[in-house]
């Protein structure tokens, strides 16, 4: 298609004086992996909630291959193809590892309003869960309570979740967010995977990651966005080096 | 008719302050505590126990008072460290079969200390009297007293929460209390002071109502079930809220029992009416907070509003 | 709405995350009800044994309130929903029998429909609202419409108000008095609470039970995969206040009277200690927790005439120092561990 995924314009959110998101405006395209850094305090997990539904916006729009999505709620926008993954981890503890997928498979499988035969039984459901989950390199997981799983494991469950939803943009929420080293060398692994055939909006802080696998990047600095472009473009970009870095590293 | 009208609404004025004060206290354990004390009521009970108790003992109804309110503060005292003290920290469904538990047991209580026959507490005779309104309308006194007392301690709580650091301390544990906690205050000590100052108000509006209602167990039953109305309508955590919400549903409840059944009257036949309206009366009030609930969820005043 | 969703740190929830148990243990609780339910078959043989008709109707009464109990465990159970007026429904549906018997209307398939149709009803427009609301405001907004409910059942003078109303024989099917005789009644409503239980396993473990456990488990994630709460947990308010509306039915026919008292306040709390006493979120644990409930009443009141300040000192000590009820300390000692 032509034309933006994932258009943002003049969005805004105020927390009475606090400007949390301050007419931030950028576009996605499709294909791409888009990442949003930035300090901490800068308003970037208040962005995703705004773009995932979950906060109502005080001002702007946000439009989804061409339509306004802005009043759609959370639940609406995850049937269009806009799915976001947690920050700090939110899953189904008490369930397996294949019902937490399969629950997202059945959310956009009909109606969920069938009051006897086992869900848990349903074969189309269970064979796209355990789709996503090989995916992600959780199958052989499949079985296991999510609870009992290491936290790198569950932040793989987190986009195994997203992707069974069906969505075709993923946002993803600090993905990286308390793994180790080699716990995030297989997510960063696995975004460049996804890469091929999702659009990705992440939010990241460890720029190894953000320069390995953005196409552009866009940088929030106190709920203003003060740069778009490639990652280059970006590392280089005066204004983002001072609010990274200070006043003085600048000069 | 607008004597009528005058008389039902100073009456709707008074029971409204009352409601506030049971609901002050609740609305503040419920929005710093987030716990849920369906025992509250019981309070209440206590307090008009205590006033017919020590009256009757002292043969003074000031000092049966002055000595009921430090009663009942150490009463909740008691309550807090014994019970209240364990269940911060449970979920709601806890609190609530604790709270229910406690009801049981004092209920029962009072039936095993007092007997089960109502007491009462008669009027001081410096107070019997009436005060004139319009006309030749006259309104008693003891009821002027109620609402003056009433909003004295209104104005009392208003200045604590608004002028004082401890009424800081209030509104922020209202807001956030994990956060207040984090940057230093005490908190067992702030929640023991809530809930004794809670316990105290409750008390107190029980005592001032003695003379006027018959002391009876359960009578704080009925007293909490419209307390949770007026918390809902007002939004926990706010005393503002809570007292808005008290002279609102107070209005409401009184002048619809009294004028519902006329208004019908000149609608339908008399017997209709009559059913009509006792029917309709008591469910004024839930009618009125499913409205309020419905543009919002969160009542009129809700402290926890930043959540937005 | 959605915003309200973002919890805020420290928040006190209706039923904490440990007691939400996801896991449908299937045999464990297969082979408790498939006890229970042989045990209470068998009741009738050794009520004639021992030559004691009174366990009979006591039998049938403790059923009546596991019926309701088990109607209860669906929200409160499977949807964390502390709702603190349940006993309304029991009610309505007692009331039903009582004021169509008043019409002349005896059979008691018109007045079960009836009864579901008006709970279903009843059910719904306050549940629609209460459901708007969450924590502290859902469990007194329930408390709220459930006194509604009871003050609209004393206002009706003509049915007796608050001193209720005596029902002139127990209900007909097609013209025949079958429920007349206890042991008749015992089986029929043994077979309800039978498949009552069936019925609703089966809706626990379907699409719509998943959503509901999701919802009640992590409101958040199911609305980030598509899901809206509010509909299904409308819907299983509906489902468990028709249920608890079927045994008000039975329990307007046990007593062949009904009052006002039936849908009072301390009636919904102690439908909510049967379930969290029985362990809540099992199917099973309700029925137990009735049984053990109302026998703990019966011995209490045979002790003492102040057997409610046993009953409160029980319920506090209960709270106070244990987990699970029954079904967590059946599960504990027999190693089918809960986390």
């Amino acid at each position: 298609m032509i034309g933006p995924l994932l258009d943002i314009r003049n969005l805004r959110k105020a927390f009475g004086a606090l400007h949390v998101t301050d007419d931030v405006s950028f576009q996605v395209m499709p294909g791409e992996l888009h990442a949003i850094i930035g300090p901490n305090g800068a308003g970037k997990t208040t962005l995703i909630h705004q773009l995932s539904g979950s906060l109502a916006s005080d001002g702007g729009s946000v439009h989804f291959a061409g339509e306004d999505i802005t009043r759609v709620d959370m639940a609406g926008r995850v049937h269009r193809g806009l799915a976001r993954s947690f920050q700090i981890t939110s899953i189904l503890d008490g369930f397996t590892v294949l019902e937490n997928a399969a629950m997202a498979v059945q959310a956009r499988s009909g109606s969920s309003f069938r009051f006897f035969a086992s869900a848990a039984r349903e074969t189309p459901l269970n064979d796209a869960a355990m789709a996503a989950l090989a995916r992600v390199g959780l199958d052989d997981r499949a079985h296991r309570r999510a609870g009992s799983l290491s936290h790198g494991e569950k932040r793989q469950l987190e986009i195994a979740i997203a992707l069974a939803t069906g969505a075709r943009l993923l946002l993803l929420d600090e993905p990286l967010a308390g793994t180790g080293h080699e716990e995030s060398a297989v997510l960063v692994a696995l975004m460049a995977e996804l890469k091929t055939t999702h659009t990705i909006v992440l939010i990241e802080h460890d720029m190894d990651a953000v320069f390995a696998l953005a196409d552009r990047v866009s940088v929030l600095v106190y709920g203003r966005l003060i740069a778009t472009g490639s990652a280059e473009e970006v590392r280089v970009h005066p204004e983002v080096r001072t609010a990274y870095l200070g006043e003085e590293e600048a000069a | 008719m607008l004597n009528l009208f005058l008389l039902q609404a100073l009456n709707g004025l008074q029971f409204g302050i009352l409601l506030f004060l049971v609901a002050a206290g609740l609305t503040l354990i419920f929005g710093i505590m987030d716990l849920i004390n369906l025992a509250h009521g019981v309070l209440y009970m206590v307090g008009a126990y205590l006033v017919a108790t020590l009256t009757a003992y002292t043969g003074d109804f000031f000092l049966g008072l002055a000595l009921t309110i430090p009663a009942t503060l150490l009463f909740g005292i008691i309550l807090e460290v014994l019970i209240f003290r364990r269940l911060y920290d449970r979920d709601h469904l806890d609190q609530v079969l604790a709270t229910f538990g406690l009801i049981l047991i004092l209920n029962e209580g009072v039936q095993m200390l007092w007997g089960a026959a109502p007491m009462s507490v008669p009027i001081p005779d410096v107070l019997s009297g009436s005060i004139p309104l319009i006309g030749n309308m006259r309104y008693p006194l003891f009821r002027v007293l109620i609402i003056a007392a009433g909003l004295a301690t209104a104005l009392g709580l208003y200045l604590l929460v608004s002028h004082t650091r401890i009424g800081m301390r209030l509104r922020a544990g209202a807001t956030n209390a994990p956060m207040i906690s984090a940057l230093g205050v005490d908190i067992r000590r702030l929640f023991m002071l809530v809930f004794a100052l809670g316990a105290m108000l409750a008390g107190f509006a029980g005592a001032m109502v003695a003379p006027i209602l018959s002391v009876q167990p359960g009578m704080g039953d009925s007293i909490l079930i419209l307390t949770f109305v007026v918390i809902v309508i007002g939004g926990v955590g706010s005393v503002r809220g809570a007292f808005v919400a008290a002279l609102l549903v107070g209005l409401v409840d009184t002048l619809g029992r009294t004028f519902g059944p006329i208004l019908l009257r000149s609608l339908m036949d008399p017997s209709a009416a009559s059913q009509t309206g006792r029917t309709l009366a008591p469910m004024l009030i839930y009618i009125l907070m499913a409205a309020v609930l419905f543009f919002r969820p969160a009542g009129l005043f809700p402290a926890k509003g930043a959540a937005q | 709405m959605s915003a309200s969703d973002l919890t805020l740190a420290g928040e006190t929830p209706d039923v904490a995350p440990q007691r939400r148990l996801s896991r449908l243990d299937g045999r464990g609780t297969a082979l408790a009800a498939g006890l229970i339910f042989a045990a209470l078959a068998l009741l009738p043989l050794l009520a004639t044994a021992i030559d004691d008709q009174f366990l009979l109707v006591t039998a049938t009464r403790i059923m009546i309130f596991a019926l309701a109990a088990l109607s209860l465990d669906l929200i409160l159970g499977y949807g964390a929903l502390v709702s603190f007026g349940h006993a309304a429904f029991i009610g309505l549906g007692a009331y039903s029998v009582a004021i169509l018997a008043a019409h002349g209307i005896d059979d008691i398939l018109v007045q079960a429909a009836v009864a579901i149709l008006v709970c279903s009803l009843f059910a719904f427009v306050t549940g629609a609202i209460s459901l708007r609301t969450k924590g502290v405001y859902f469990i007194m907004i329930t408390l709220a419409f459930g006194q509604m409910a009871y003050f609209f059942m004393v206002s009706l003078s003509a049915y007796g108000g608050d001193d209720g109303i005596t029902l002139a024989a127990r209900s007909t099917l097609f013209g025949a008095p079958v429920l007349k005789g206890n042991l008749t009644f015992f089986y029929v409503v043994l077979a309800a609470l039978a498949g009552a239980f069936v019925t609703l396993r089966a809706v626990v473990g379907s699409r719509f039970g998943r959503v509901l456990r999701g919802t009640r488990d992590n409101r958040m994630r199911m609305q980030a995969i598509g899901f809206s709460p509010f509909r299904y947990q409308l819907t299983a308010y509906v489902i468990a206040g028709a249920i608890a509306g079927l045994a008000g039915v039975f329990l307007a026919n046990q007593a062949e009277f009904v009052s006002p008292a039936y849908m009072s306040w301390q009636r919904s709390g102690e439908l909510i200690v049967m379930v969290v006493l029985g362990g809540m979120g099992t199917l099973v644990g309700p029925i137990a927790g009735a049984v053990a409930f109302l026998l703990l009443e019966d011995w209490l009141a045979q002790i003492s005439e102040h057997w409610k300040l046993g009953l409160g000192i029980f319920l506090v000590l209960l709270v106070l120092f244990t987990r699970g009820g029954i079904a967590g300390f059946v599960s504990r000692i027999t190693g089918r561990g809960t986390p």
